[in-house]
């Protein structure tokens, strides 16, 4: 089993995620599900992680976890001092609220909401957030803040998602197939807006996906199938998502 | 037990039923009060309708009636030889003061002879307990039920009655009911009273004796052929006893009992439409939602079917059936619970009424079309959608709805002074999204409002109207009727009784009122001019002044007999010399209770070419005096009955309590059902359509209440237009009820308490909060990471 350990001078030494020995179980209809089997990792502050794996691999139900939707089975996780592990939803509803900023794979905004009403949906629970014009700026939409989602494009749509989980200054970004509906150009796009919010934000960022080629853009690659950490690497430099395709 | 071929699709439908189950109770339940409130009508009113009839005949009810001063019993083989007569019974009538034993206040009672056989030809009694009395005895009386009841007589227990101002000992030896006195009002009173005033049957010897009847009788009651026109046998009956004193012969429509409660019988019939339609506009509308909702969901089914080649027909017929179930859980549960009220209510009714039994009656074809027409109803409501899903073309079918679109509200533009949370716009957007939907939902809110108002604001209405005709216009504490018209001047000595502190004379005579061919019977009344204890008022409770010639009618009297102010009418007198007076209508006023002709105390005098007589003499008494005063008046030899305005208000409202509490309560309770099937499936259809932005404002760190703020926070809008409205609907359905439910005995005005609009309110957020809680554990449930894996 593999232990990921991996110090980056350049961001930080602490971790800000702690794992070890996660696994969760979970019964789907009338079979078990071994969708983790002992992951242990960390991932540290400011740095771009991009989780590789097939579909059924548990990436995203390690994503699940470490953003406070879910709790493993056994194991432990942490984000800094705060334990994950057996948390109530109470607690992981605090947690998601101040720390966490999420991105789908099919964007999930509100309908009813405008761009930028979206953000300020987020905005407006949070406690030190930047403005949401500035948070669409960031992602290169500050023209079609008054549009509704309806009135977007799929990669419009993904980029005001991404305003709206940056827009609170999160600790964390978690990113869930973030390009997995987008064609390979939108997608790019998509890609440079979380490069670039992770660059200027220094928030750490894990993108979870099954393309390898986004893998290019990432510090550090984690390779999970079956359940377990089946390899992981560092890039000696970040390329730049807009020259990725696929 | 398999009533379908369990194809696929039958298998499918049973699932989502129960998968549904909820929503399927919550719509399956408003049908069902439809339905129950229907048959509980139906139910009462046939039954008790069916029952009359039964009774009616048993006992041979009479056909026509006539009372007279005296006539010897050989003129009867004539009356039973007028053409179209087949029984006749010719009875010595009477009344008694009664002195029940441990009851202090007077109580008086009709008494009515037996002939010498037992059983009369017509009006035969219904003998409860005992035997009638015997022929050769002279103190022996069969009392009426209601006033054996209210006093707990039994068979042996002794009364003192004065009859023709000779006082007599009596025993019960039996109690009856008779199909003439059904509703029993004593004279000069408006109500019931059963405590005070009774009806007592004795041997035809003994009662002719005592009232100086021997060989002669004053009352006759007779049946017709039914084949023959009534109005003949009427013409030629009081052509025979015009020189006997007769009062002139009315027919069965006219008796009092029969006319009352034919009066009550009409008030179910209405019951019957007015409710069973608005819970069925309610169901169809529920339908209609649910129904939608669930074929959107189910575009992908639909075109998948399509695709392995099910026909539009049996797509049609497949949600159809989906309805139709639902109507018919609806159906079943309408009709136990309709059929099992239906007979409690019956039972309550019996005692009211005093029917010997109740003949349940329910026609399987009345019970066959409620049941098409609620499946018809049913389908009306989900035509729509069935329709459109039958329509869909699969390929179309296959492909997600389309997304669904938003804008700007103008109420956002126009308070675009206030900071609107996220959560309080995506609340007022959707709304705005579905404007016919939120419209059908608040209007929904508003039917549950108006029923539970319309069953309740007749109790307030009433007891207002009845507090307010004795605190306002009937002052007085007593109402002593007198045998016969006294000079005025006899009235002083009243006052001078010890315990007396105030008197009003009155004369009260029986009159027919004639309009070309309307007529009707009723009391003339002549109040005084300075009248101070009793006297008219509008509808304003404003004192309205008698005209000093000439009538003035209550406006329902005058509606009847088609008159108007300023129109000429024919009194005929029905006492003493018969005079047939040519008035004038000078007024007409509204009134609560009853209906009445007044003239001026002196006119009435001077067209009867009487001098200043009365009949009526109304008391107010010194307090602590009651009982002097009864004593006193019952040996007083003239005084025939005597009412007690208190007793009436208790015995009233005793019984209004009684019958419209009941009533009220489940009229309640079927608003409260509507209420909560429209809130319930409002607010389920929202968190199916919401479940996916809810789920992702949970995934964003929105906490459970924050997101329950979003889907409770639509629900309190739609309340808070839904009531208001509500309220105005129940006014118009209320002020609907009064216009048909005018009766002779009363007109219920229409009052609408706070109390009333209150009730309605409370009703409705008490369903609203039941709905909520249950959506607020529903929420709790919300599956966050299933719903970031779909599409939407």
């Amino acid at each position: 089993m593999a232990k990921a350990y991996y110090m980056d001078k350049a961001t930080s030494c602490l971790p800000v995620f702690h794992t070890s020995e996660l696994t969760k179980t979970y019964q789907q209809g009338e079979v078990e599900v071994h969708a983790l089997r002992g992951v242990s990792l960390d991932l540290f502050s400011g740095e771009l992680v991009v989780m590789l794996g097939a579909s059924g691999s548990g990436k995203s139900t390690l994503l699940n976890i470490l953003g406070g939707l879910d709790v493993p089975t056994s194991g432990e996780v942490k984000y800094q001092d705060i334990d994950l592990t057996r948390a109530k939803d109470r607690e992981l509803t605090r947690y998601r609220r101040n720390y966490v900023g999420f991105v789908f794979q099919f964007y999930n905004l509100i309908p009813s909401l405008t761009a930028r009403e979206n953000v300020i949906a987020v905005t407006e629970i949070a406690r030190d957030p930047m403005s949401p014009e500035a948070a669409l700026e960031l992602v290169g939409l500050g023209k079609r803040m008054d549009h509704f989602p309806a009135q977007l494009s799929g990669g419009e749509q993904q980029r005001v998602a991404i305003a709206r989980a940056i827009a609170k200054r999160p600790k964390v970004l978690l990113c869930d197939e973030p390009t997995g509906a987008l064609d390979s150009a939108t997608g790019a796009l998509v890609l440079a807006a979380l490069d670039t919010a992770n660059r200027e934000t220094g928030t750490t960022t894990v993108i979870i996906t099954h393309n390898a080629s986004i893998a290019q853009m990432a510090d550090r690659v984690i390779t999970l199938s079956d359940g377990t950490i089946s390899g992981e690497y560092r890039n000696a430099t970040r390329q730049d998502p807009r020259t990725l395709s696929w | 037990m398999l009533l379908f071929r369990a194809s696929a699709l039958h298998t499918k439908l049973r699932r989502e039923l129960w998968q549904m189950r909820g929503q399927t109770l919550a719509i399956a339940l408003v049908i069902a009060g439809g339905i129950a409130v229907c048959l509980l009508s139906l139910v009462n009113y046939s039954s008790l309708t069916a029952t009359r009839t039964q009774y009616y005949q048993e006992r041979q009810f009479a056909d026509v009636f006539t009372s007279l001063k005296r006539a010897p019993r050989h003129v009867l083989p004539r009356v039973a030889d007028i053409p179209g007569v087949t029984r006749i019974s010719g009875r010595v009538e009477g009344v008694a003061k009664l002195e029940v034993p441990g009851f202090n206040d007077p109580a008086s009672a009709r008494l009515v002879s037996l002939p010498p056989q037992g059983q009369p030809d017509v009006n035969r009694v219904y003998l409860r307990h005992g035997r009638l009395p015997h022929a050769a005895r002279n103190d022996e009386v069969a009392v009426i039920g209601s006033f054996a009841e209210a006093h707990d007589l039994l068979l042996g227990d002794r009364l003192g009655a004065i009859i023709n101002g000779r006082r007599q000992s009596l025993t019960v030896v039996g109690i009856v009911e008779s199909p003439e006195f059904i509703y029993v009002i004593p004279p000069g009173g408006m109500l019931p009273d059963y405590e005070r005033y009774g009806v007592l049957w004795m041997a035809r010897e003994a009662l002719a004796s005592a009232m100086d009847m021997r060989g002669a009788f004053n009352s006759l009651v007779l049946q017709v052929d039914p084949a023959l026109p009534v109005a003949g046998v009427i013409d030629r009956l009081d052509r025979l006893l015009a020189p006997y004193g007769s009062t002139g012969a009315y027919a069965r429509e006219e008796q009092f009992s029969h006319r009352f409660l034919s009066d009550e019988l009409n008030q179910l019939k209405t019951m019957a439409v007015i409710f069973p339609t608005i819970f069925m506009a309610v169901a169809m509308f529920l339908l209609n939602v649910v129904i939608t909702r669930l074929i959107s969901t189910q575009r992908d089914i639909i075109a998948v079917l399509k695709a392995f080649g099910y026909s539009n027909w049996q797509i049609g017929w497949h949600y159809s059936q989906l309805v139709l179930s639902i109507a018919f859980i609806g159906l079943l549960i309408g009709t136990v619970a309709g059929v099992w009220l239906g007979r409690a209510l019956g039972e309550l009714y019996m005692d009211y009424y005093r029917f010997p039994e109740l003949l349940f009656s329910i026609s399987p074809l009345w019970v066959l079309l409620l049941g098409l027409l609620t499946l018809l109803v049913a389908l009306l409501g989900g035509w729509r959608a069935i329709g459109s899903a039958a329509a869909l073309p699969p390929a179309e079918a296959m492909r997600p709805e389309a997304p669904a679109s938003y804008r700007v509200t103008i109420t956002e533009r126009m308070l675009s002074w206030i900071r609107f949370s996220q959560p309080s716009r995506m609340i007022v957007r959707q709304l705005a999204r579905r404007p016919a939907r939120a419209a059908m939902s608040v209007t929904g809110i508003a039917m549950a409002t108006a029923i539970v108002m319309v069953g309740n604001f007749q109790f307030s209405s009433v007891s207002l109207m009845v507090h307010t005709q004795f605190a306002r216009v009937q002052q007085q504490d007593l109402t002593v009727s007198l045998t016969d018209p006294v000079n005025q001047s006899a009235m002083y000595g009243m006052t001078r009784q010890p315990g007396v502190r105030y008197t009003e004379g009155r004369r009260v005579v029986a009159v027919e009122l004639v309009n070309g061919h309307r007529q009707w019977r009723t009391a003339l009344t002549g109040i005084p001019d300075d009248a101070r204890l009793q006297f008219v008022v509008d509808e304003h409770l404003n004192r309205v002044a008698i005209p000093p010639a000439g009538l003035l009618l209550t406006d329902f009297l005058a509606a009847e007999l088609g008159l108007a102010a300023g129109d000429p009418v024919q009194v005929q007198v029905l006492e003493g010399h018969r005079p047939v007076l040519n008035l004038q209508v000078s007024g007409v006023t509204s009134e609560f209770l009853g209906v009445g002709a007044y003239m001026n105390l002196a006119a009435m005098n001077r067209a009867l070419k009487e001098g200043p007589v009365i009949n009526q003499v109304l008391m107010n008494l010194e307090p602590g005096q009651a009982e002097t005063v009864y004593r006193d008046l019952r040996d007083t030899p003239r005084v025939m009955a005597i009412n007690i305005r208190q007793a009436m208000l208790d015995s009233f409202f005793e019984t209004l309590a009684k019958t419209f509490l009941t009533y009220t309560l489940v009229i309640s309770l079927l608003g409260g059902v509507i209420a909560f099937g429209v809130i319930y499936n409002t607010v389920r259809i929202s968190l199916a359509e919401r479940g996916r932005d809810l789920a992702s404002l949970r995934v964003l760190g929105y906490s459970h209440n924050e997101v329950a703020h979003i889907l409770l926070g639509e629900l309190a809008i739609l309340l808070i237009l839904g009531i208001p409205l509500g309220w105005a609907i129940g006014h118009g359905l209320a002020s609907l009820v009064v216009a048909m439910m005018q009766t002779e005995l009363y007109r219920v005005p229409l009052i609408i308490t706070g109390r009333t609009l209150a009730l309605a309110a409370n009703v409705v957020i008490v369903s609203a909060l039941a709905s909520g809680c249950i959506t607020w554990w529903r929420l709790s449930k919300l599956d966050l990471v299933a719903v970031l894996k779909t599409r939407e």
